[in-house]
């Protein structure tokens, strides 16, 4: 491409700028903020007289195939610089450059860093600009990115607006599921299914998916009890229908299948938590494998042992036995004690 | 546990802006208006602003302002609303809000502002809720709040809400600590905490300690010292800050510290940098660990400069 190491030259073998004919008519501009220190790593000289020569033709608004060259090799050294990404737009336009060009460039340079906003910034642009037509190529792009960092904040923002605005919602639901398959802790594609269920133009939204996604949330919660993201896609599901939630049947027996076992619990005794707090009715296995969470350490005081009262009191005591077994946020279950309403 | 090495880390912050030789000074040049902001608001944390000197500040940080009013990241960058909020930040630590025209770094602001509420970071476009806190945040220490359409801003950051309870960065995205504070931040300051959902949010908050103490920003990732940050912060802002275990967030971000060089680093053992320093400073603020001055957890500036913004003119 246009730069020398984007084609993947060695560090060592880069020729100045000062020293390649076709830059010899440029006076580089330093920057002038204070007195520079002699600069002993190699690095950072050949960083700063690229920089010198940028702002030479920056300053000057040469719109040039060297200039565009020149941006790509500044933003090998630093792809943070929304200058350059700025200027390197301008450039693009001017030059009536071939846009899928670009798309190679900015996935070279996600090759190296992919962690900066700028560069997904000017993906965007590139994509906006190229249409419906970057469709697939964007979701590739991402795809491959995900492939490596699955929770890539950037590709993830990145992805949905490609949906959004160049479509492509038809096959997002299954790649949920394949991600998920990967890692099923993957919180970013569980918040991508939730995106896809309730926004997809392809699905009947949230209410529509509800039954087959309840299953496949509470499958999840099965295999891993402990995984916080799928208990919150559960509740996700009945968003403004906690009636619903509350009432419907697969939702406590989830919760005392897990309770059940006696193991990895904690999301499993909060959820039942909130559920008796609005209204629910525990049955008396409920009780019994709530009772029988019940710690060697805990005192009368800490657990009321009187059977079949209350729900009250079966929601004091799930309060009781978080705060012994989850220590870290011992203060959080004082608090949800302390405002349990008089009679739950 | 050990101590907090305040010193050191005051001396390390003085060093960063005076090297120009190193990695961390080519990827910090073009935000280096932010890295002044970081240092400077943790330098005054730690009671050691004095050490500064202003007269040489200011004039760099304005020679970073543009026609347009908006200040760019370093002298000769294109103007961008994160480096004009470090900058705003910055004079409101030196009370030197008089060197600048505020209409002008308004306007600037104000033209940002798009249709639906939101905020672009620059002429190019780009919108996140960050951005939105940014204005908000930035309007108001100037005084300057009525100038925007507040009303559809904070609609614009309500569609970020997920149902977790927390915020994305765009409508859909999602919940990241960071991004909480940013949108519980600008709730804040626009007086619209009662549309979070507080006991919902403060428990995802809450769910971000593991059991080395430290944060982590989403389910399932490493803690890091920032997110000491914006965690912390938000929980503050909604009241919850009492459910996570103070005693084990300090011994973590005490942990992270280069006890010999100074500075703060993500997690233990990593390489300090002037963010994490920073973030680590501001965490224990919040935690009112002795000898460190209180910070605002919606301005991220220190209260008393705060309260001097708003309770003296």
């Amino acid at each position: 491409m246009e730069s020398r190491s984007v084609e993947g030259e060695e560090e060592q073998r880069r020729v100045p700028l000062r020293e390649r004919p076709e830059w010899s008519d440029v006076t580089p501009l330093p920057q002038n903020d204070g007195p520079n220190p002699v600069v002993p790593i190699q690095y950072t000289q050949d960083f700063a007289e690229v920089m010198d020569y940028f702002r030479a033709v920056y300053f000057a608004d040469e719109r040039s195939p060297r200039a565009l060259a020149l941006t790509a090799e500044a933003i090998q050294f630093n792809s943070g610089n929304y200058t350059v990404w700025h200027f390197r737009r301008l450039l693009l336009e001017s030059l009536k450059v071939d846009l899928h060009t670009e798309l190679k460039f900015v996935e070279l340079m996600a090759a190296g860093n992919s962690k900066n906003y700028q560069m997904w910034h000017h993906r965007r642009w590139v994509a906006e600009k190229l249409g419906p037509e970057a469709r697939n190529d964007e979701l590739e792009f991402t795809k491959k990115i995900l492939s490596i960092d699955a929770k890539h904040y950037h590709a993830w923002s990145h992805r949905q607006w490609v949906l959004q605005v160049l479509g492509g919602w038809e096959d997002e639901l299954e790649y949920c599921s394949e991600l998920l398959e990967e890692d099923i802790f993957n919180n970013s594609a569980w918040n991508q299914r939730y995106f896809v269920i309730s926004r997809s133009p392809f699905f009947g939204g949230l209410t529509a998916m509800r039954e087959s996604e309840v299953l496949y949330a509470i499958k999840a919660i099965i295999a891993h009890p402990e995984n916080e993201s799928s208990w919150r896609y559960l509740r996700g599901l009945y968003k403004g229908e906690t009636t619903a939630w509350v009432n419907d049947p697969q939702v406590s027996s989830v919760c005392l299948k897990i309770l059940k076992t006696k193991s990895n619990y904690l999301f499993a005794l909060g959820t039942m938590l909130d559920l008796i707090c609005f209204g629910y009715q525990p049955s008396e296995e409920m009780r019994d494998a709530i009772h029988a969470l019940k710690t060697a350490d805990m005192d009368k005081q800490d657990f009321d042992d009187a059977r079949g009262e209350q729900n009250l009191n079966i929601a004091r005591n799930i309060c009781s036995i978080l705060e012994h077994v989850d220590p870290i946020r011992t203060n959080y279950w004082i608090w949800r004690k302390s405002r349990l309403p008089l009679s739950a | 546990m050990g101590e907090l090495a305040t010193e050191k880390h005051v001396r390390y912050i003085l060093s960063v802006e005076k090297r120009k030789d190193n990695f961390e000074s080519v990827v910090m040049e073009h935000l280096r208006m932010s890295g002044a902001y970081w240092g400077l608001t943790a330098l005054d944390l730690l009671g050691k602003l004095d050490t500064v000197d202003v007269d040489e500040a200011i004039s760099w940080l304005l020679s970073c302002q543009h026609e347009s009013g908006g200040f760019g990241g370093n002298v000769g960058h294109d103007p961008h609303i994160l480096y004009t909020l470090s900058a705003v930040q910055v004079l409101a630590l030196f009370d030197k809000m008089d060197v600048i025209d505020v209409d002008k770094v308004t306007n600037y602001i104000v033209n940002l502002q798009n249709e639906d509420g939101s905020f672009s970071g620059d002429m190019w476009g780009e919108v996140d809720t960050r951005f939105s806190y940014i204005a908000i945040c930035c309007l108001s220490i100037l005084h300057r709040l009525d100038k925007i359409n507040v009303e559809k801003a904070v609609k614009y950051i309500i569609s970020c809400k997920n149902m977790d309870g927390g915020f994305g960065c765009t409508p859909g995205g999602e919940s990241h600590a960071g991004q909480i504070f940013c949108c519980v931040g600008a709730l804040a300051i626009t007086g619209s905490l009662d549309l979070v959902d507080k006991d919902l949010l403060g428990w995802w908050l809450c769910e971000r300690q593991v059991k080395s103490g430290g944060l982590n920003g989403r389910p399932e990732k490493l803690p890091d010292v920032c997110y000491s940050w914006w965690v912390l912060s938000s929980l503050t802002m909604i009241d919850r800050v009492h459910w996570i275990s103070k005693e084990k967030l300090i011994k973590f971000i005490i942990d992270c510290q280069d006890t010999e060089n100074g500075g703060i680093s993500d997690r233990p053992d990593d390489a300090v940098d002037i963010f994490h320093t920073f973030f680590g400073v501001a965490g224990l603020s919040l935690l009112e660990y002795p000898g460190v001055k209180p910070i605002d957890p919606a301005y991220a500036l220190p209260v008393d400069v705060v309260n001097r913004i708003f309770f003296t003119k």
